[in-house]
């Protein structure tokens, strides 16, 4: 295949005795929006979670198979995770900025790699904040708690505090999901120009928002793959009975 | 009180109601358990005040800069607590000191660190275990382990050093709630975004579970500070001349003091231990209330 960002290979998830993801193998397109979806429990957190590994801070859990960014392995024993975990962000389903000020949220994964300080980490942080849309907003409070924020402004803080990290592939597990219409409406926009410059790769319940937002659609059931392709594909012309009936509203 | 008692009050409350009779019943269960509630409250409150009357009545008149100036004296007009007081004053700071780095370090490394098998179930079932020691006990050990075995002799050091362990369970417990607390949504996100697990625990965990952890520590230390079984056997029932100068010296502290005038038998020495009593509740409320304040000053910055 032509041009690949991620290729998940043959990946299983255990937690516990519970096997959550079965054989995925999955080709992800750079610089566009994909989009994960399915029924509650499919699996489809813990697949994009196995990307930046963050699976393994859960007791009991266990991996098998192989994610290759950019053609480099993310579970080889060398993998230098910290390094994975900056390249690939993070934005979770309730907003969850530090119990620190707007400024610090944001400066936060810059300090801890050491990528810049004083000026050039205002600059940073500038940047980070306009690439989340939030700047505007912000500027002239900087130093304000972040819980100050609005919901929706919480989230986009939080996409920010990723964005300022310089990652090149963002996972978003639902993270509308917390917020009202018109915060909703905004986060929308934002992810699709996300889409034009990251790799995002998107868990979502909302029909309507995949289709809205994202360029190509994933469909999981208890733990498998069950349709990937091109999203106006997904939704037009579905090639399972079960996606299909996902998508009429049969089940789900 | 007019007339009635609490039972009869309760009871014509409860038969107002013009409930079918299982509900009556019910609410007379509900009154019963209030009035016993109450009853629980008042014996308290009322054994309380009675406690901290009767030693604002006998200390007041002997509580003076006299006092609070002078060194214990075979006669009460002369005998002070300055001694003792410092020697509190030492040992709870060094107390301080000691355990609530050791405490924190180990409630750190159970949380956060420390896989869950059988070793860590093992030492967390026996910290509480420990927490339930009577003091005696710990007073002994300090005896054999820091004052003869260590060669610390009946010092300060010694002294902190067995209130450390004393109070040690306390302050990892409490430490531990904090932690637990942290959201993990904190942690995660921390994670996510390549951070380590020092990195996680320095600046994430700490800073939100610190006030927890120091609010439990106070408390706790505000225990060790009216310890006087342990402080005994540790610094014995004899005449300081002297105040302390450094850890390694010799030293008594205020329950000791108190114990020790209650003992004597002229009956002036009655009001000298009520005073002491008086210095040793201001201390407590003292610490209680840094308690308090650091807890209310954190609590503001909640979600």
């Amino acid at each position: 295949m032509e041009n690949v960002k991620i290729d998940i290979q043959d990946l299983n998830v255990w937690f516990g005795s519970k096997h959550v993801i079965k054989d995925v193998n999955m080709k992800i397109k750079p610089n566009a929006v994909t989009a994960v979806m399915g029924p509650s429990g499919c699996g489809k957190t813990t697949l994009i979670r196995s990307i930046n590994r963050i699976n393994e801070l859960i007791r009991g859990s266990r991996t098998t198979g192989e994610i290759y960014i950019d053609k480099e392995s993310v579970y080889s024993k060398d993998t230098d995770i910290f390094e994975l975990r900056r390249r690939v962000g993070m934005v979770f389903q309730k907003p969850n900025p530090f119990p620190k000020s707007i400024y610090e949220n944001v400066a936060f994964g810059p300090k801890l790699h050491k990528m810049a300080s004083g000026e050039e980490l205002d600059f940073i942080v500038e940047k980070s904040l306009k690439g989340a849309a939030l700047w505007d907003e912000v500027k002239d409070r900087l130093k304000e708690n972040a819980f100050s924020l609005s919901g929706g402004q919480q989230q986009r803080l939080c996409i920010a505090r990723a964005l300022a990290v310089e990652p090149d592939v963002i996972l978003m597990d639902e993270p509308c999901s917390a917020l009202d219409p018109a915060a909703t409406a905004k986060i929308e926009t934002l992810i699709r120009e996300l889409g034009k410059s990251y790799t995002v790769i998107i868990v979502t319940h909302n029909l309507q928002q995949a289709a809205r937002i994202s360029d190509f659609t994933a469909f999981m059931y208890v733990g498998q793959l069950v349709e990937y392709g091109l999203t106006k594909r997904v939704f037009e012309k579905p090639e399972s009975e079960l996606v299909e009936e996902y998508i009429t509203g049969k089940f789900g | 009180m007019g007339g009635k008692t609490l039972l009869e009050e309760v009871l014509t409350l409860a038969t107002k109601r013009q409930y079918r009779k299982k509900d009556a019943w019910r609410d007379i269960k509900g009154y019963l358990v209030l009035g016993l509630c109450l009853t629980g409250i008042i014996l308290t409150l009322v054994s309380l005040a009675a406690l901290l009357f009767d030693a604002f009545r006998q200390g007041l008149p002997w509580l003076d800069i006299q006092f609070l100036t002078s060194f214990a004296s075979r006669r009460p007009e002369q005998a002070g607590i300055l001694v003792a007081l410092f020697g509190s004053i030492w040992v709870v700071g060094l107390t301080a000191l000691i355990s609530f780095p050791l405490g924190v370090g180990a409630a750190l490394y159970l949380e956060e660190y420390a896989t869950q098998n059988r070793l860590t179930s093992f030492i967390q079932l026996n910290i509480s275990n420990l927490a339930g020691v009577p003091s005696i006990v710990y007073g002994i050990l300090g005896l054999g382990l820091f004052v003869e075995a260590l060669a610390l002799g009946r010092s300060i050091l010694a002294g902190a050093l067995t209130l450390s362990l004393l109070i040690l369970p306390v302050i990892i417990i409490v430490s531990r709630e904090a932690i637990r607390s942290v959201p993990s949504v904190d942690r995660e996100g921390a994670y996510a975004l390549g951070a380590t697990r020092w990195q996680v625990t320095r600046e994430i965990v700490l800073p939100q579970a610190l006030p927890g952890m120091l609010t439990g520590t106070i408390l706790a230390l505000s225990r060790a500070i009216g310890e006087a079984a342990p402080m005994i056997a540790i610094a014995a029932l004899v005449y300081i001349p002297f105040t302390p100068t450094g850890p390694l010296d010799r030293f008594t502290v205020m329950p000791i003091q108190i114990f020790n005038w209650v003992n004597q038998p002229q009956s002036e020495f009655r009001g000298l231990a009520a005073a002491g009593i008086l210095v040793l509740l201001a201390m407590l409320l003292g610490m209680n209330s840094v308690a308090i304040f650091i807890r209310n000053r954190y609590q503001k910055r909640g979600r």
